[in-house]
């Protein structure tokens, strides 16, 4: 089976530029470089290069396995890069303290793939969480801003709910909704897609691309839903084999002729990655007299 | 939020109860407890030369009827005796001076305790009195040497006094003598047959 | 030569894993102060832990006490003694069945409730949901639930012991006829505030330990159903064996 071609060879610079340009705003706001990091002795990344500029959405996809959500998690520092720098706006991940971490975060919002929603309070009370945690806002105040939220995400009806009464969707609206409680300048969406219906899917879709643009903040949404995201999406990133493959505004991408680009965007069965699981011989297999393989 | 009120209310009424459990075991079993209801009582002592293991908390008793507890046990530096204070029940106020305290046993496993036999004066013990007439328990190693001792000779006297043994479960009143004061030796040995 | 290399490395393993537990431990410990300011939390812990842990204690506290009465008189009629059966059956509650079987209990009910609760926040992204929140999930939800088993365990182990003496006594004077003023009387002058005082603080370390022993696994649980369900199995398996050998260690340390 022919080997996937390296876009990302020593003589593609341009690849490398920054996207000051797409994005229409000024530096980046996550910068990657030459990433490392493996699980268990298999190298995930291997000198992977990224740049997420401010402002816009970023979209990141790639096959399933290629550590998108282990990317997310080395952003906001749940992990730690084996070697490689990231740097996330303005600070340095390897070398940030416990307290400068806990500031970080409280200016992103995540909404994780299952929602994870803290079940036993209601869905005021869990968008509320990040306001009664961090500040100390009079409790009128509170109602307010958790109102206004969930209006945002259309669920203001929903607040006395419990989680476990909610739809995936609603789940994950109310999420998002958590998210944006405290206002934060970077908004990262783990797979936000993922087994929503049609419906469902686009209220999702929408409420990304209007939130990043009511807000003006820097949106990234790590998926595989090519065709959704694509509508969306300010500019995208391939990964694949611990790299990237491809990145570039929708447009560019769909234009993009190399062999992984097209098996990915057009959905293909079958091309750089291959349909087949690594096997021996296939005729010699059925016709060896062994019992077991 | 919604079943915060329940909640709170099983949550108190667990710890009270836990509490309250605390509270009746360090008060209702021990010795030292609080009895809840404290009836009226008044302080007698009395000193003896052994008081083998009696312990505090042992009931003091005549004619087989508690009257009163041990409620704490002293030394006599001067006469190198024990001091025993007997916290009385109230009601039974109408002990004569002259009567006696002996340390008796209760059952084979039982502790020791006291009983007081009356004497027959007139006047009655108040509260801080003092027993004069005490009878010290029986320590097993003085009952086995003078056993021993009387075996040799062939008629014991009886300054050693001729009253009953008194391994009674209950407090039996001793028949016999009254005991010298401040007796040392136990006045029961079994003739040996 | 291999043998000792697999022998060192398991070595090495579980000391590794001693000293997971042990930070873990201390950073719960750390964070019970900020935890106990939410005392909302806390009391729902205690609720959680210990209110809903009642119905099983008061019963097994009976029927152990009942138990105890029948078998002390039998024991004790043979000696003539059976007014001791006060005595027999309150130092054996107090001291050892009263801590070690509410422990037990403990582990098997509240303790797996606390190690399934968290492995399912676990499995769920709960608790890495809070963390990108930069809120502590030690402080949020561990520390609460640990807390609410120490003030629960000793509060449990109290009840037990009282209904088992009532049990006992139920049993001795009520059914086989022992002098109901003896029983308490003997009682009283028997057992002693060292004997109450040792059941306190055996249940008060078994609250410790259970505590510990549930929600380090519901932390640590592998986020599988699978997972979950060992890291519950676990709770109870290594709370029995840290609770009888505990117990072993502080009644010597009594004596």
């Amino acid at each position: 089976m022919p080997l996937p071609s390296n876009p990302n060879g020593p003589g593609d610079a341009a690849l490398r530029a920054p996207l000051q340009g797409i994005a229409g705003e000024g530096s980046a706001i996550v910068e990657i470089r030459d990433l490392g990091y493996a699980v268990g002795g298999r190298p995930v990344f291997a000198g992977l290069d990224m740049e997420i500029a401010r402002g816009g959405i970023t979209a990141v996809m790639g096959p399933s396995g290629t550590g998108k959500t282990t990317l997310l998690r080395l952003i906001t520092g749940q992990l730690a890069a084996d070697s490689g720098e990231i740097v996330v706006a303005g600070q340095d991940m390897r070398m940030v303290s416990r307290a400068s971490l806990f500031a970080l975060r409280r200016r992103m919002g995540m909404l994780f793939q299952n929602g994870a929603l803290l079940t036993d309070i209601s869905v005021f009370e869990n968008v509320a969480f990040p306001l009664r945690e961090h500040t100390d806002l009079p409790e009128r105040l509170i109602r307010e801003l958790v109102l206004m939220k969930l209006q945002a995400v259309g669920l203001r009806g929903a607040a006395e709910l419990m989680p476990a009464e909610l739809s995936g969707g609603m789940n994950r609206r109310v999420a998002l909704a958590r998210a944006i409680v405290m206002d934060p300048e970077i908004l990262i969406y783990d797979e936000p897609f993922v087994g929503l219906d049609p419906i469902s899917l686009g209220m999702i879709l929408r409420l990304v691309r209007r939130l990043n643009d009511a807000l003006g903040i820097t949106s990234i949404v790590v998926s595989h839903d090519v065709k959704e995201i694509s509508a969306v999406a300010d500019a995208m990133f391939l990964l694949s084999g611990g790299k990237v493959v491809a990145h570039g505004t929708p447009a560019e991408l769909k234009a993009n002729g190399s062999d992984i680009v097209r098996q990915f965007v057009g959905g293909l069965p079958d091309g750089p990655v291959p349909f087949h699981f690594p096997a021996p011989d296939y005729f010699g297999e059925l016709l060896s007299r062994e019992d077991r393989p | 939020m919604r079943t915060s009120r329940t909640l709170d209310l099983g949550t108190g009424l667990f710890v009270l109860l836990g509490f309250a459990a605390l509270f009746f075991l360090t008060t209702q079993t021990t010795s030292h407890g609080i009895s809840l209801v404290s009836p009226p009582h008044y302080d007698l002592t009395a000193k003896f030369d052994n008081i083998g293991d009696l312990k505090v908390g042992a009931p003091v008793s005549m004619s087989g009827v508690e009257m009163g507890r041990v409620s704490n046990i002293g030394f006599d530096t001067k006469e190198y005796k024990a001091v025993v204070t007997m916290r009385m029940d109230a009601r039974y106020d109408q002990i004569p001076t002259d009567s006696d305290a002996s340390i008796y046993t209760q059952g084979l496993l039982g502790g020791k305790f006291i009983g007081i036999t009356a004497g027959g004066a007139d006047t009655y013990l108040k509260n801080k009195d003092h027993i004069d007439f005490t009878q010290s328990a029986i320590v097993l190693e003085n009952l086995i040497g003078q056993l021993v001792a009387n075996f040799g000779k062939s008629s014991s006297s009886s300054d050693n006094g001729g009253g009953s043994t008194d391994n009674g479960k209950a407090a039996t009143q001793p028949e016999g003598p009254k005991p010298k004061p401040g007796a040392a030796e136990p006045k029961a040995t079994e003739k040996p047959k | 030569m291999r043998l000792l290399r697999e022998v060192l490395h398991s070595l090495a393993e579980s000391l590794v894993g001693l000293g997971t537990v042990v930070r873990f431990f201390l950073r719960t410990v750390a964070a019970c102060p900020a935890a106990l300011l939410r005392i909302d939390l806390v009391s729902k812990q205690v609720y959680n832990s210990g209110a809903l842990s009642l119905v099983i204690i008061m019963l097994s506290g009976l029927f152990v006490g009942m138990v105890l009465g029948l078998q002390g008189f039998q024991l004790l009629q043979r000696f003539g003694s059976e007014e001791a059966l006060g005595t027999a059956a309150t130092i054996g509650l107090v001291k050892e069945l009263g801590p070690v079987v509410t422990a037990l209990l403990f582990a098997g009910r509240a303790g797996t409730a606390l190690a399934s609760e968290l492995g399912l926040m676990r499995a769920t992204d709960q608790i890495s949901a809070m963390e990108m929140m930069a809120v502590d999930p030690i402080r949020r939800l561990v520390a609460p639930r640990f807390l609410g088993g120490v003030i629960a365990m000793p509060l449990l182990a109290a009840i037990f012991s009282m209904i088992g003496i009532y049990g006992a006594q139920l049993v001795g004077v009520q059914i086989m006829g022992v002098d109901g003023g003896s029983f308490w009387s003997q009682m009283r002058s028997a057992v002693d505030l060292r004997d109450i005082n040792e059941g306190i603080v055996k249940s008060c370390v078994f609250g410790v330990s259970c505590s510990l022993i549930a929600v380090y696994e519901g932390f640590f649980a592998i986020p599988t159903a699978e997972g979950v369900g060992r890291a519950t199995t676990r709770t109870v398996v290594t709370s029995a064996v840290v609770v009888l050998f505990l117990d072993y260690l502080l009644t010597a340390a009594f004596l």
